[in-house]
């Protein structure tokens, strides 16, 4: 009895009220769900029926996840103005999408990725390929929302450790998903966009309407060539010691993007001031630049969120329910930023916290600051804020969770290992499949109290930059494309994007001053010698800038080399990926097959 | 959702129908994508060759601040606007075109 007593004590009521609301809704809206999808289809893609309006909030619900809600904040607390790419090409990452990907994608008709991998090569082998990285990526993915989920419980329960706030989500999403499928989630997913959007901007504009506005708020800070910042009025905290200079938080080319160079401490103390002077600048733009495209490209490759195009009823559809999930969640985007801003001001003491106790927290917390003048308000909006983060991890946790054990049920299972299953049989499958993709993301999740939320999302979508964007832009552009090229590029790009990614967080984790650093301690020497090499961090760091060149390049030497191998009906492949429906290429297409099978 | 079938000897069903329909569409996608890329990859050399310029006040906000944190979304807005309605109408007239060298054929 001793535990949950001390998970109690310090609790705020109104904090765990919201939060225990959200959660028990989540549930109950999976269980109730449960019951009406009873066919294996209906588990992977909601049967096909979804309208525009809830398609759009469906996606947004599943891609605002703990690094939107939580982790733009926290880093734009920490790092200043760069930390702003984040939610600017998380939202115009859509763009390539909708540009080049979504209207093709959805007229060829298949489940999933590796779906569509194996029709447009005719290679089963192909989507065994395919399949790994929906894991991979997928796994990358939930680690960030598994720390999201150890921050809240631990600012809800001050006496839990982080590990418990991680076992407890975790466990919980898992068995939603097992038992609920993805039709219940297309609801659950839309109603969680609606309420993210309410819990980040009611509490932000009480928090501008009594602290100053966003713009107030950033006027308090010294931007470079400025003596003094130029509001005088607004209220500001001491700056604690660990947090950055005004003029280098509030301008491009701060802490995020410099720090490989800063860290240059190899070098004897004459060289470094000369060194640091030389190379800080470009070295930064170029960190810059591999961010963008790692995050813009990346957007375009993520199996969680492709996958929910297949809902569409037709390529047009699609088309337009890209721009609205861009119009959601670009007005999202918007405001997280605002938290970071006014934390800098008004909760300096953050920056000298770790782990669960850091910027990552400062949406949930920012609230309190209006008890001390309006009493209960503060914990009612600070439980809103915690509400919502609930709803963004748990939403793309599950929509992970479904993509990847769609993967290994749907794949792995039903066709390469037992492809003679009944559906009673796929269907138990899908729920084992479940749990133990949801057992590896708690344990992967326990490790990462370290890492920066955003940091470790941008990770994921290099690894997806690098792997399935090259993929789907060049099967869908070009004819000249073979199952070889396209498997070389996929896996050369995307595993050397995922061993640089992991290298860069086993490096961090050795820093640690705690358990962690015992663990990882063998990756120590890898900072002394990126300390003398910043430029070969920046790219460890930030892949993306020669991963996807380099897979692109790949594909297209290799296709080129192995010509003879074009599929041969790649003229009617491409005629169903860009010919309206309204021609009925689709069906022909679909009956050839079904001809051909018959032989 | 169900169309007709068309024939085997249907026009679609030609090498230049398959390339005009990818080139068409790929094109207005890159003009769509250089706009984009443009302002995309354009403010972070503004930033570094003009720092002075993007550090004016407007508004409270930097110049820099005010473009990335609030200006980008709607001007992606725009352009995914401009995109879906030209392509959609290239669809209709790629249908239109085919349903009229169908009737011409015919006749």
């Amino acid at each position: 009895m001793n535990l949950p007593l001390a998970f109690f004590g310090g609790v705020d009521p109104w904090i765990f009220a919201f939060s225990f609301v959200t959660v028990a809704a989540t549930i109950w809206m999976g269980f109730r769900s449960a019951r009406t999808s009873k066919t294996a289809s209906d588990f992977f893609v909601a049967g096909r029926s979804v309208s525009v309006g809830w398609n759009a909030s469906a996606i947004s619900g599943e891609y605002l996840s703990a690094a939107s809600f939580m982790g733009i904040a926290g880093m734009v607390m920490s790092s200043g103005y760069d930390a702003l790419w984040y939610p600017v090409c998380y939202a115009c990452g859509y763009l390539f999408l909708l540009l080049f990907i979504a209207g093709p994608l959805r007229r060829f008709g298949a489940y999933t990725i590796p779906d569509f991998a194996e029709g447009r090569y005719d290679s089963p082998l192909f989507r065994k390929i395919a399949v790994c990285f929906v894991l991979f990526i997928g796994f990358f993915y939930t680690m960030p929302q598994m720390k999201g989920a150890g921050v809240t419980l631990a600012y809800i329960f001050p006496g839990m450790p982080y590990w418990g706030g991680v076992v407890l989500v975790g466990a919980v999403i898992t068995l939603n998903v097992a038992l609920g499928g993805m039709k219940g989630i297309t609801i659950v997913q839309a109603f969680q966009y609606w309420m993210k959007m309410f819990a980040i901007s009611v509490p932000i504009f009480v928090l501008m309407a009594v602290f100053g506005f966003y713009n107030g708020q950033l006027n308090a800070n010294a931007a470079p060539g400025e003596t003094a910042a130029p509001a005088v009025n607004v209220e500001r905290k001491p700056l604690v010691e660990k947090a950055p200079k005004d003029s280098a938080w509030i301008a491009p080319f701060g802490p995020l993007t410099t720090k490989a160079v800063s860290a240059a401490a190899a070098l004897p103390a004459d060289q470094r001031a000369a060194f640091v002077a030389e190379h800080q600048k470009p070295y930064s733009l170029l960190y810059t630049y591999s961010l963008i495209m790692a995050l813009v490209c990346g957007t375009a490759g993520l199996p969680h969120i492709l996958v929910r195009f297949y809902t569409n009823p037709d390529g047009a559809a699609a088309k337009r329910t890209t721009m609205w999930v861009m119009i959601l969640i670009g007005i999202f985007y918007v405001f997280p930023p605002i938290f970071g801003v006014i934390g800098r001001n008004l909760m300096p003491e953050l920056y000298s916290g770790v782990g669960a106790k850091g910027t990552d927290k400062v949406v949930l917390e920012l609230p309190t600051l209006l008890a001390s003048r309006f009493g209960v308000l503060g914990s009612i909006l600070s439980g809103i804020t915690c509400a919502g983060a609930f709803a963004a991890f748990m939403s793309t946790f599950s929509g992970l969770l479904v993509s990847m054990t769609g993967a290994l049920a749907h794949d792995v299972y039903g066709r390469m290992l037992r492809p003679e299953a009944s559906p009673a049989e796929r269907m138990a499958a899908f729920k084992i499949a479940a749990v133990i993709v949801g057992a590896v993301a708690i344990v992967l999740g326990t490790f990462v109290e370290n890492l920066e939320i955003n940091f470790m999302v941008g990770q994921a979508f290099a690894i997806a930059a690098a792997s399935y964007f090259p993929l789907l832009f060049m099967s869908v552009w070009w004819r000249g494309m073979t199952m070889k090229g396209a498997a070389t590029g996929m896996l050369t790009g995307g595993l050397l994007a995922l061993g640089a990614a992991a290298l860069t967080n086993l490096a961090t984790l050795a820093l640690d001053k705690g358990p962690m650093g015992k663990i990882f301690a063998g990756f120590k020497g890898l900072n002394d010698f990126w300390a003398a090499h910043p430029l070969l961090r920046i790219l460890c760091e930030q892949p993306a800038i020669w991963a996807v060149p380099l897979a692109l390049v790949l594909m297209i030497v290799v296709s080129k080399l192995t010509a003879e191998q074009v599929p041969a009906d790649v003229r009617m492949k491409m005629l169903v990926l860009h010919a309206p429906e309204k021609l009925g290429l689709k069906q022909e297409y679909i009956e050839e097959h079904a001809a051909g099978a018959g032989h | 959702m169900s169309h007709p079938t068309p024939p085997p000897d249907d026009a679609v069903h030609s090498e230049s129908f398959l390339h005009t329909l990818m080139h068409r569409q790929l094109r207005l996608s890159s003009a769509c994508a250089a706009a984009f890329l443009l302002v995309l990859f354009g403010l972070p050399l503004a930033n570094y060759f003009a720092p002075a310029l993007m550090a004016t006040r407007v508004a409270g906000f930097t110049l820099s601040w005010l473009v990335l944190g609030v200006l980008f979304f709607p001007a992606v807005w725009v352009i995914s606007f401009l995109f879906i309605r030209r392509s959609i109408a290239l669809e209709n007239d790629e249908v239109a075109q085919v349903q009229r060298e169908r009737g011409g054929a015919k006749s």
